[in-house]
């Protein structure tokens, strides 16, 4: 029972990190059609932004910088290399491509290839008993953080003006446009927000594996793009299902079967989805 | 006259080890590894280029031919038939992956892709039962015919790969002028017109997998020979985008563009990896200046170099 319930905690915040990377590379999809390869990226700058201010401030206001720093590097990227090539879609994947080799290669200039020890703060550290089970802290700072990510955007999808125009953006673009509105500065905001929250998630990585490379970012990534297909293009609920179903799976299989056999299980789920819905568990 | 110009380069190229100006192992050891990705950029460009497919999963049946003849040959197998069974293994890994993964299409299609190859990273990672060796990788004691092995032996490798070269641009230019390289071109242009004529874009897309995916094995094979071994490099998603990245500076969908790319990215990974001391910074990693070249490119010259001679043509109309 403790080993079930100690798999299924550590499970959720491997989702709630899949979640974090989804929910950004899911909005700047379903709105804008970009597959975002330099996704990784925003979250490797979270992880270095904050990892090299904690030797000068306190975590958590190192967490905010880095944060910060994944906002700016959406913003950036949306602005100086996405945005003059809107509507020509695979241009857009190939430029992420080349942004994702040359910023893992300018990552590892800077900070080299090896993984370099993160801090851990107190309020992450030790475990709690639950059930029977020592669960470490920092799966619940993951699982808390996702899930407040979750509701804040929920809240703003449902409850804002921009909100609605994301939404009416990911049902029909064309429309959105023919009304009169600018959907291009949603997608600025949907690059920030989704720089911010994967900034996030490199972050709390980094806590949570207690060091950082320049690697992180793209083994996160691939796993975050599985959930996006398997929860459907655009949906945020759909990413936050689909991640759930992936670290749980991923985290039992791996302990109960082989080492490796959950990331197999993981791909075949996304296979079966597939066969069965196409467009996703969130589709209609 | 232009018709026998790829004979002549050709010619040229076979008989570059007779010139003393190339003939050392490293330098031949070079032209043959430009040679195998030469070919497997061209192979990959029959997906992107000429049947708007993009794939991010083509390492993995590299890593098959890679891989499979490694262990076949390590079980005691000739390499003749070890190449053989490698060369099917992979054209049936990409006809069953390839089935499922074109049930959807457009960008979808690119990270199931993607995700089909993490696995075959995956398990070369984790070493099951010992097959693939894990990090380490795999060294082909036995079973390479002499005249394979060796620093001597170098020229042999070297035409091996230029053959590799040569049989993935013949069929190549053999299927785009067949029928049913017309109908790759059109599921490319325009799905809904193939299908509306009564033709399954499925199928044909189907086909163009396998035959990337078979060609792609057969690459890997070569790739055996002239490395001596597998590294679980090869079965990256990392090497899927540096075919991407070659194709795109070549010209994708052009004759020659994606072989000619091919070539140069791994000539010039090469040579910026020599220079790596005594540039500063960043410049250090040849993946930084490839990226951010590569990204240039998709920018300033999108037909890639095969269109930069029409571009210069044309000023102001490209």
């Amino acid at each position: 029972m403790a080993t079930v319930v100690l798999l299924a905690v550590t499970g959720l915040g491997l989702a709630a990190l899949y979640f974090l990377v989804a929910s950004g590379l899911s909005l700047v999809f379903g709105l804008a059609d970009v597959l975002n390869f330099a996704h990784g990226l925003f979250l490797s700058a979270g992880a270095y932004v904050t990892w090299w201010a904690s030797s000068w401030v306190a975590l958590e206001v190192a967490l905010l910088l880095g944060v910060a720093a994944g906002v700016l590097a959406g913003v950036v990227v949306e602005l100086v290399l996405i945005r003059p090539l809107y509507s020509r879609t695979i241009e857009q994947v190939l430029v992420t491509v080349g942004l994702s080799l040359a910023g893992v290669a300018l990552l590892q200039a800077v900070f080299g290839a090896d993984p370099r020890p993160f801090p851990r703060p107190s309020w992450a550290a030790g475990v709690v008993p639950v059930l029977g089970a020592r669960i470490p802290v920092d799966r619940f700072v993951l699982i808390i953080a996702a899930a407040l990510v979750f509701l804040g955007l929920m809240a703003f999808l449902r409850y804002t003006r921009y909100g609605l125009i994301v939404r009416a953006g990911v049902e029909n673009r064309e429309m959105v446009s023919a009304l009169g509105i600018d959907v291009r500065k949603a997608f600025t905001l949907v690059f920030a927000i989704g720089g911010g929250a994967a900034a996030l998630a490199g972050a709390l990585a980094g806590i949570h594996f207690s060091t950082v490379s320049p690697a992180t970012g793209s083994s996160l990534l691939i796993f975050a793009f599985i959930v996006v297909v398997i929860g459907g293009m655009g949906s945020v609920p759909g990413s936050a299902l689909a991640a759930v179903l992936v670290g749980l799976l991923q985290q039992f299989v791996n302990y109960y079967g082989t080492s490796g056999a959950g990331d197999v299980c993981v791909v075949a789920l996304l296979a079966a989805v597939l066969l069965w819905r196409p467009k996703g568990l969130a589709a209609s | 006259m232009r018709r026998f110009l790829p004979l002549l380069v050709l010619a040229v190229l076979v008989l570059l080890p007779y010139s003393a100006l190339f003939n050392a192992p490293g330098t031949l050891n070079l032209l043959a590894l430009c040679a195998v990705f030469a070919g497997l950029a061209a192979g990959y460009d029959l997906l992107f280029g000429r049947t708007g497919l993009l794939s991010f999963g083509h390492a993995l049946y590299f890593a098959v031919g890679v891989y499979g003849c490694a262990m076949l040959l390590n079980a005691g197998l000739s390499l003749l038939l070890s190449a053989l069974l490698a060369v099917v293994a992979g054209v049936v890994v990409a006809a069953v992956l390839g089935a499922v993964a074109l049930r959807v299409d457009g960008i979808a299609f690119s990270m199931v892709t993607l995700a089909f190859a993490q696995v075959g990273a995956i398990v070369v990672a984790r070493d099951p039962g010992g097959l693939t060796g894990g990090e380490e990788g795999l060294t082909v004691s036995s079973g390479i015919p002499s005249f394979l092995v060796g620093v001597a032996q170098t020229v042999n490798l070297y035409w091996l790969a230029l053959a590799y070269l040569t049989v993935v641009l013949v069929v190549l230019h053999r299927i785009s002028r067949s029928p049913a390289g017309r109908v790759l071109a059109a599921v490319r242009d325009d799905p809904r017109r193939v299908s509306v004529l009564g033709l399954s874009p499925y199928r044909f897309k189907v086909l163009s997998f396998v035959v990337s995916g078979g060609l792609a094995a057969l690459g890997g094979v070569v790739y055996l020979m002239i490395v001596g071994g597998a590294s679980p490099h090869v079965a990256s998603s990392d090497l899927t985008l540096t075919l991407l990245v070659m194709v795109v500076l070549g010209g994708p969908g052009t004759r020659f563009g994606p072989a000619i790319g091919g070539a140069l990215f791994t000539f010039l990974d090469y040579k910026l990896t020599g220079y790596a001391d005594r540039l500063p910074g960043p410049l250090s990693q040849p993946l930084f200046v490839l990226g951010v070249l590569f990204i240039l490119a998709v920018y300033f010259f999108p037909g890639g170099l095969a269109q930069l001679r029409t571009r210069m043509r044309l000023p102001g109309r490209a």
